[in-house]
């Protein structure tokens, strides 16, 4: 009896423990936003000549100046497209080599595995100036494509890994059946594979996304105007006349509601997501 | 799961290898041909050979900055791992709660680098900036545009803030495949907090730390934008770290020849440490029986 009551009695502490942890990371986290924000929603003299902790008077002029004007708004565009671009590209190719790295096994695949890997630990800086040249060379610099190509370099090796993960949970039997059944390969894959690792495949464009959507260096080195990404808009702010404070956090605000929304979609999965499949 | 052996497996990697030898294995060579080669402009090129490796080796500013590097990697994996851990044990376990947890922790990972960058820099700015503002008028002597220790510690909190969510999630993914029956067994057995971690938790979260440990690396040790955005690489050179170098190096001073020496010596860097990693990782996988 003393033992159960000693036992709840530490029981209490440790959940409200949990939540002053959470609370304090939480706070932690979100902290450094919320400046942002209050800072996207102030005139720029209430920014610099007095400092509050939030807006004396609310203004979403800053937000109208980004909407309006073009030169802004493409540069989400921009990013939208090639982000697009690139998951489509990276699934394409990743699905069948992650059905194959789970399923067979064949001459060199292990090192094979390995050296896609390595692509994803290639520092953009290696690559920024090949890159530059080499799509210049063909005629692809400031596009989109270019961007989603060069973004696959790191973004497939992590598809293949992610889907090969998710592949493995799926039992072998269900391949076979089908085979017997007389579905042929591609059909049996676009017909009864993809639906099995439905999620896996979420998860794999939720990375895919965060991965392209967050890279500055290969976007901003292969585009000037046509495909300029927003991220690299916002190094403009930085003008002669001083940085437009309030723009350029309004700018960061704005780059930050695409990603809330892809999180809001996949929150399900995001645990699983983040275990590559591997629990 | 036993695989059984299909050469024609092979069919089904092409589209990959296609891919990625036009976006990896292209750009790689051309790296290896500046790095063998010297120029004076008009694309005039002739042999070099081992030069730009030894002028390399041999060069203090790449040792300065790989110094740099290895020592903000080490601290903030040392700091990253351990918290993520410890959240991810306090976080919820399911409920709305545990929902709100995960997409709030997973906000700062889903923001440009450079937007991460600009968010610092305006958070530790004494006029303008909460924190730096705060610490001001707590009588700190807090700049980190002029102030070394100040520039390194804004970069780290930066890092900490950024990343811990990813080892936490991973960590929280790995404690929530924990069979409920391993806990009533350990209670049971009247095992304490401290042996509950470490016996049942820890192994079974290992898995998947090795991928945090991984990625946390790798991203640690190509960091680029956010301290450039902040810092710019300084005060002098204190937060240049390689790739800030390099970018420096290639695409500021067009010294294509040491740029390319150093990125392969960067990049083969990165592979062996990270090929130790991924050793260690398959036999994990291999020791649970995947």
């Amino acid at each position: 009896m003393s033992d159960r009551a000693k036992k709840s009695g530490m029981a209490l502490p440790k959940i409200n423990g949990s939540a002053v942890v959470m609370g304090l990371y939480l706070l932690f986290l979100l902290l450094p936003i919320y400046w942002l924000l209050t800072m996207s929603l102030k005139t720029n003299s209430e920014i610099l000549n007095s400092f509050t902790l939030w807006p004396q008077n609310l203004t979403f002029d800053n937000y109208m100046t980004i909407l309006t004007d073009p030169s802004w708004y493409t540069g989400y565009l921009n990013s939208m497209a090639y982000v697009v671009m690139n998951m489509v590209i990276s699934l394409a190719v990743a699905l069948p080599a992650a059905y194959a790295f789970s399923r067979y096994t064949f001459l060199g695949d292990k090192h094979l595995f390995f050296w896609l890997l390595t692509n994803r630990m290639a520092p953009p800086a290696v690559f920024a100036l090949p890159f530059f040249q080499l799509y210049s060379s063909i005629g692809l610099f400031d596009t989109h494509i270019a961007v989603a190509l060069a973004h696959a370099l790191f973004n497939v090796p992590l598809a293949v890994w992610i889907l090969e993960g998710f592949m493995r949970g799926v039992p072998k039997e269900i391949d076979e059946t089908a085979y017997i059944d007389g579905y042929s390969f591609p059909r049996f894959f676009i017909r009864i594979f993809t639906p099995l690792v439905a999620s896996g495949i979420g998860v794999t464009a939720f990375f895919l996304f965060m991965f392209s959507w967050v890279e500055l260096l290969l976007s901003r080195t292969l585009t000037s105007v046509n495909a300029k990404p927003i991220a690299a808009t916002m190094t403009r702010t930085v003008g002669a006349a001083g940085i437009d404070w309030g723009v350029l956090a309004a700018a960061g605000i704005l780059t930050i509601i695409p990603g809330a929304l892809v999180i809001y979609f996949v929150r399900n999965y995001i645990a699983k997501g983040f275990a590559l499949g591997r629990v | 799961m036993n695989k059984t052996v299909n050469q024609k497996a092979w069919f089904l990697i092409l589209p990959v290898l296609v891919l990625v030898a036009f976006s990896a294995v292209i750009p790689l060579m051309t790296v290896v041909n500046y790095s063998v080669q010297d120029t004076f402009g008009k694309n005039e090129f002739f042999w070099a050979g081992l030069e730009w490796f030894e002028e390399m080796l041999g060069s203090q500013r790449m040792w300065d900055a790989l110094g740099r590097q290895i020592t903000f990697s080490a601290i903030i994996l040392a700091i990253e791992i351990p918290l993520g851990i410890f959240v991810a044990l306090n976080m919820p376990k399911k409920g709305f709660w545990a929902s709100l947890c995960l997409v709030l922790m997973s906000l700062p990972l889903l923001i440009p680098w450079n937007v991460v960058g600009t968010i610092w820099q305006i958070f530790g700015r004494v006029d303008i900036g909460l924190l730096g503002h705060t610490l001001a008028a707590m009588g700190i002597d807090y700049n980190y545009t002029q102030n070394p220790t100040a520039a390194w510690i804004t970069v780290i909190v930066m890092d900490v803030w950024h990343w811990t969510s990813l080892v936490a999630l991973l960590a929280y993914a790995g404690l929530q495949s924990i069979p409920d029956a391993y806990y009533q067994a350990a209670k049971i057995d009247q095992a304490n907090r401290w042996k509950v971690f470490r016996f049942i938790e820890l192994p079974k979260i290992m898995g998947v730390l090795m991928i945090a440990i991984l990625l946390r690396f790798m991203d640690s040790f190509m960091i680029y934008t956010e301290p450039f955005v902040v810092t710019g690489g300084g005060p002098g050179n204190a937060t240049t770290f390689l790739s800030i170098d390099l970018v420096k190096m290639a695409l500021g001073q067009f010294d294509l020849g040491p740029a390319a020496a150093f990125s392969i010596m960067y990049y083969l860097v990165i592979l062996l440490v990270s090929y130790v990693f991924y050793t260690v990782m398959t036999n994990l996988d291999k020791r649970d029986g995947h």
